[in-house]
């Protein structure tokens, strides 16, 4: 029996000396491949007596399966040793930097933000949004506001103009966003909610005035919109807008001539700070202008001002994203300077809506 | 409009404080911009040098005892050093202590040493308390100043100045008393209605005077009157003291009462030296190149636009806004023709802006002067000037007023309620009305309500609705929401908006940042991208470099890329949704999506990176990515891909081998992309890597309406997608889209895509050949393809290729 025993040793200590797969593969062969060591003693097999096949045959199966066993084993063992060493090998620098998603890079104008976010305030409370043209005629800008011809409020919008043509007339670039009101009263019939944002032009050029700079204008015409519901739109807008709880806001008595009565609105702030905050302090600060759309107007655009009744309100767009965002200087806001854009600018993704907030 | 406490209170009898009156200024619709309550003023007391001894170590300096009255250093004489050449023993001046905070020196006293001597003070210039630029010496005051009381209030400087902002609906109050009226209206306190003066007039007004206009409104009524033997010199110190206070200079006490009118009653005056006036005086248009050296020393030329007073010597005013310096007063001045005028404001307006000139006059005849103070205004300024220079008054003369017609306005006090929600009773509607100087007649719910003649502004329902409000009071008005129109709104946005906020939102999640550029470019900068119409060009801009409207967006993003190049940022990514102009029509203003990528800029993000092979990045930019930006818009906007075709060049201001056209069928144009055309930049003086696009959002046509929500059935092969790749050797000129048309038309219905992999060029293909790969996805839909049937469709690919581009499967 010592060979079987003496074979078996020698197996065994090839199996745990085979270092690799391949090395196992050569042991297997040579142990279980056709003419291996242990196939042979197989095939005497055959040539036994029952008697002869009863022990010794039992004992060379026996050796059969210890060996097939063992260099399983040790395969499994060699296999995964591979894997360790191939993924050591595989090991990269992960400290290494990758490109930021150009999502994240991307950035919105303050402006159309702030468009964004007064459009989902408004769109709650059933305003759609009405546009525009840049370049108006002197009837829309004025006369159909009831500016009279020579009426020093004319004067006090510093207007660009284009050069007369033929007949004469001379073509502005607007000065405010309210000639979309009589536009739209044109093409609409009451009721009528819309806001109006859109690029304004006054010839004026400082910190706080630029010649290009934006408003935003609302309009409500019906049969019994007052005063007291433009406080109420207004409010709401203003404390939806700037994100605080609640506002005081101060209507004073003012002059368009566009809107009769009229108003200038101050909001309660504290401005002791580098940065105005709503909804606290002591000090009051200018920020929109509005009134009752003027019978005049109406008349412009068609209406019965016996019959229907409105009321309008206008503030600056830049000047509400300065007060919201903290930028110092209106100029900026035209520049384009990528550091001001990167700075000031807004996510593409960070998109305001009344269900996620107006803004993150 | 300026004007300081007392003065108010001249016209208006009150117990409230200046606090009560600023709140109800601004409430009244009067606001107050600014207050100064002279605060800064109250520390500073009289006194007077009792000794001056020459200070032992400085020839120029002096050594003051001051008495400041019994209550300053407990009645004990101060030292004080002094440098003023005029310090002497018994000169009464201002005296500022330790602790004081002088305002022209802006500094708070302390004790100091000077030159070893100390010094508890020291006595002010009026340069020190900001009262003037005089610095010769210390303010210098009579003997009987008294000593240890208030300088300021001895001095008039502790008198409150109130601004306010006027809105230009509110002529009547340019005057202190129009504003007493207001307030009085508001319940702050009683109106002090003055008596109309008794003049006892001797003798006519000797000088003829015509309105000779063809325009009778130019000049609605003219009053003037000769006062014979008055003696002008300075106005009394009260009167300048007001007049200073609100910025005026006192010249002459006739000057200074025409000024003072002005503020006080807003009628404003003019005075004419009788003797330097010859002849007759006329108002009349001014003849064409007509000159007049006014009162501010300055020569104005005129014309049939401006109405003028001119006598024989020719024009001797500009009627309601300035008056001639040749007939102007001064201390000669014995007999005096005073001008009491109405004008058209909007004639003033258009004079005062032509000929460039604002003055007090201009401001309050351009809002509307009360036409019915005309001739009283003439006799109170007589009475001023009887009363400050002397003289005798002559019988006015009286040209052309025809007296006032007040409007009606017929009133329901119902309007009330309807404009502004507020629940005020008739009673309390009349009231008011009647307080502002409103007649109101009848005794109904309907009332006509008499406009008075210092109220132009009002003449409608409105306007009374105002009036009833604003004194009512604002704040009474309590929010009250809105109706609803619908439980839950619908979409609000057209497509036209909603185009524009996705294409910013597309554009910036490529790594893009928005601008907003100037709206008006530079003529050159215009022109090279086929604007610079006359049509589109400002008549006054605001500087030569933004005088045109913009035919484009990219020459200001274009010099905007240059910027942050030249502050070393030079990769740069933005781009604008805004307008553009071709005409001065509204359909003329274009809305087009526009970006630049500049440098190495690409999506993927800027500059070097340590492995660009895998990461992308660090290469120029070039065409194809402006042609992702622009297709990234289109396809954001929902246009459908298939539909849209690219043409090979585009406008001149792109380089035309390396831009493209995008269109829509065959007359739709989306827009373009590309490089640039060398010329182009260096007319725009920029550089560097640029490529960039326009795409019109107003060009895209509107979806097409849909009847269902419900999407097209998805139908899914059971069987196996294929790839298989050809590359084609064909002439360099031919456009891979080609190809991928002819290999994509080859079988519709079992090809689903075509894409390029490769593109190569080499000397083993010949002169002029490229080589073109594509792989073509293959999708089964109703068995497995055998190997005959891929052997047709390869087939039918190349034969399609061959025939359309002239290519040949690559060896």
């Amino acid at each position: 029996m010592s060979d079987l025993e003496n074979l078996k040793t020698s197996l065994l200590a090839d199996i745990a000396a085979a270092a690799d797969e391949a090395a196992i593969e050569a042991v297997r062969v040579n142990a279980m491949g056709k003419k291996g060591s242990v196939s042979e003693l197989l095939k005497t097999l055959g040539a036994m007596s029952p008697e002869e096949r009863q022990t010794r045959g039992a004992a060379i199966n026996a050796l059969k399966n210890e060996i097939t066993e063992a260099i399983t084993e040790r395969k499994t063992v060699l296999k995964d040793a591979a894997i360790d060493a191939r993924l050591k090998a595989e090991t990269l620098d992960v400290s290494l930097p990758v490109r930021s998603s150009p999502a994240e890079r991307g950035r919105i104008h303050p402006i159309s933000q702030i468009i964004d976010e007064i459009t989902a305030v408004f769109a709650d409370m059933g305003f759609s949004i009405a546009e525009g043209p840049d370049v108006e005629t002197d009837y829309y800008n004025f006369t159909a506001l009831n500016f009279p011809e020579g009426h020093p409020a004319r004067e006090m919008h510093d207007t660009f103009f284009f050069q007369a043509d033929e007949k004469g007339e001379r073509k502005v670039l607007r000065t405010h966003t309210s000639p979309v009101q009589v536009r739209t009263m044109e093409a609409q019939d009451p009721p009528i909610r819309i806001v109006i944002p859109g690029k304004t032009y006054r010839q004026d050029s400082d910190a706080t005035h630029s010649p290009m700079f934006h408003q935003v204008e609302g309009l409500v015409i019906d049969k019994k919109s007052n005063v007291a519901n433009m406080r109420w739109i207004l409010e709401e807008f203003c404390k939806t807008f700037f994100e605080v709880p609640s506002v005081t806001m101060r209507f004073r008595p003012s002059f368009f001539p566009f809107t009769e009565p009229s108003f200038e609105v101050d909001i309660q702030c504290d401005r002791s700070g580098p940065i105005v905050k709503f909804g606290e302090g002591t000090d009051w600060m200018e920020i929109l202008g509005c009134g009752m759309v003027h019978p005049n107007v109406l008349r412009s655009g068609g209406l019965d001002p016996d019959e229907y009744q409105g009321f309008a309100w206008g503030m600056g767009l830049d000047r509400i994203a300065m007060l919201k965002y903290g930028m110092p200087d209106l100029r900026d806001f035209f520049n384009a300077d990528v550091r001001w854009m990167n700075h000031y600018g807004f996510r593409p993704l960070d998109m305001p809506t009344l269900f996620g907030g107006l803004s993150q | 409009m300026k004007f300081t406490l007392s003065w108010l209170k001249d016209h208006l009898e009150t117990d409230a404080t200046l606090d009560q009156i600023c709140e109800r200024l601004t409430a009244i619709g009067l606001e107050v911009e600014d207050v100064d309550d002279k605060a800064a003023y109250k520390p500073f007391v009289i006194a007077k040098v009792l000794s001056a001894e020459q200070h032992p170590e400085a020839d120029r300096l002096k050594v003051l005892s001051v008495d400041a009255g019994p209550d300053v250093n407990g009645g004990k004489p101060l030292q004080i050093v002094c440098g003023a050449p005029n310090a002497r023993a018994g000169l009464v001046g201002a005296l500022a202590r330790p602790g004081d905070y002088v305002p022209g020196l802006d500094v708070t006293l302390g004790v100091g040493k000077i030159r070893g001597v100390e010094s508890h003070g020291m006595m002010c210039s009026e340069k020190e308390l900001n009262m003037s630029d005089s610095h010769d010496g210390i303010i210098d005051l009579p003997e009987d100043a008294p000593i240890g009381t208030s300088f300021a209030s001895y001095a008039g400087l502790d008198d409150p100045m109130i601004e306010i902002n006027l809105t230009p609906n509110r002529p009547d109050c340019t005057s202190i008393y129009g504003i007493a009226r207001d307030l009085a209206a508001s319940g702050l306190g009683t109106l002090k209605v003055p008596a109309a003066p008794v003049l006892k007039l001797e003798g006519e007004t000797t000088v003829g005077l015509t309105i000779d206009l063809d325009d009778e409104k130019l000049c609605p009524g003219f009053g003037l009157r000769l006062v014979r033997g008055v003696k002008n010199g300075p106005s009394p110190a009260w009167m300048q003291t007001r007049l200073k206070a609100i910025g005026l200079r006192p010249i002459n006490a006739l000057v200074d009462i025409t000024n003072y009118m002005t503020f006080d009653q807003g009628r404003p005056m003019h005075v004419f030296d009788a003797a330097k006036v010859k002849g007759d005086l006329t108002v009349r248009r001014a003849k064409e190149g007509e000159t007049v050296l006014a009162l501010d020393t300055r020569e104005y030329k005129l014309g049939p636009n401006n109405v003028v007073i001119a006598d024989d010597n020719g024009v001797e005013s500009i009627g309601g806004i300035m008056g001639g310096e040749h007939s102007g007063c001064d201390e000669n001045t014995v007999d005096v023709l005073i001008e009491s005028a109405l004008w058209d404001p909007i004639n003033i307006a258009k004079s005062g802006r032509t000929l460039g000139i604002i003055t007090d006059a201009r401001y309050r005849f351009e809002r509307g002067v009360d036409p019915e103070y005309m001739v009283p205004g003439l006799d109170r300024t007589t009475q001023l000037v009887l009363d400050l220079c002397g003289g005798t008054p002559a019988k006015e003369k009286i040209v052309g007023y025809k007296g006032y017609q007040a409007k009606t306005v017929d009133f329901p006090f119902a309007e009330v309620k309807r404009l502004t929600g507020l629940e005020i009773s008739a009673d309390e509607s009349r009231e008011i009305l009647t307080r502002l100087g409103f007649t109101v007649e009848g005794a109904s719910e309907r009332v006509g309500v008499k406009v008075p003649s210092w109220r132009p502004d009002v003449d409608g329902k409105a306007d009374l609705v105002e009036e009833v409000m604003r004194i009512h009071g604002v704040d009474q008005i309590k929010p009250e929401p809105i109706e609803k129109l619908s439980a839950v709104n619908g979409r609000i946005l057209t497509t036209l908006q909603i185009r524009t906020r996705t294409a910013k939102r597309a554009l910036a999640s490529r790594g893009m940042l928005e601008a907003v550029t100037w709206s008006f470019i530079p003529e050159d900068q215009a022109k090279l991208f086929g604007g610079g119409s006359a049509a589109l060009k400002l008549a006054n801009p605001i500087a030569a470099d933004m005088s045109d409207m913009r035919p484009s967006l990219l020459p200001g993003l274009l010099t905007a890329a240059q910027r942050n190049a030249d502050k070393g940022f030079g990769d740069v990514a933005i781009f604008e949704v805004s307008g553009t102009y071709e005409t001065d029509a509204p359909e003329g203003q274009r809305r087009v999506a526009g970006g630049i990528r500049r440098g190495t800029a690409s999506i993927n993000g800027a500059g070097r990176m340590w492995s660009n092979a895998t990461k992308g990045g660090g290469k120029p930019v070039d065409v194809y990515d402006a042609k992702a930006d622009a297709l990234a818009v289109i396809e954001a906007c929902g246009l459908p891909m298939a539909n849209v075709q690219i043409e090979q060049g585009g406008p001149v201001w792109y380089h035309p081998g390396r831009s493209g056209t995008i269109k829509m069928g065959p007359k739709v144009v989306l827009g373009y992309f590309g490089e640039f055309h060398p010329k182009t930049l260096g007319s725009l003086d920029v550089s560097g890597a640029l490529c960039g696009f326009e795409i019109y959002l107003d060009a895209m046509p509107e979806p097409k309406k849909k009847a269902t929500r419900t999407k097209p059935g998805l139908e899914l092969s059971p069987f196996q997608a294929v790839k298989r790749d050809f590359a084609f050797v064909v002439g360099s000129e031919v456009e891979a889209g080609a190809i991928v048309k002819a290999a994509t038309s080859a079988d519709r219905k079992l090809i689903t895509g075509v894409n390029v992999f490769d593109v190569f060029e080499g000397a083993s293909l010949g002169e002029g050949r490229k080589s073109v790969a594509i792989e073509v996805l293959i999708q089964p839909v109703d068995k497995t393809l055998t190997d005959e049937d891929f052997e047709a469709l390869t087939g039918k690919i190349v034969a399609n290729v061959e025939k359309t581009t002239g290519g040949v499967l690559r060896a």
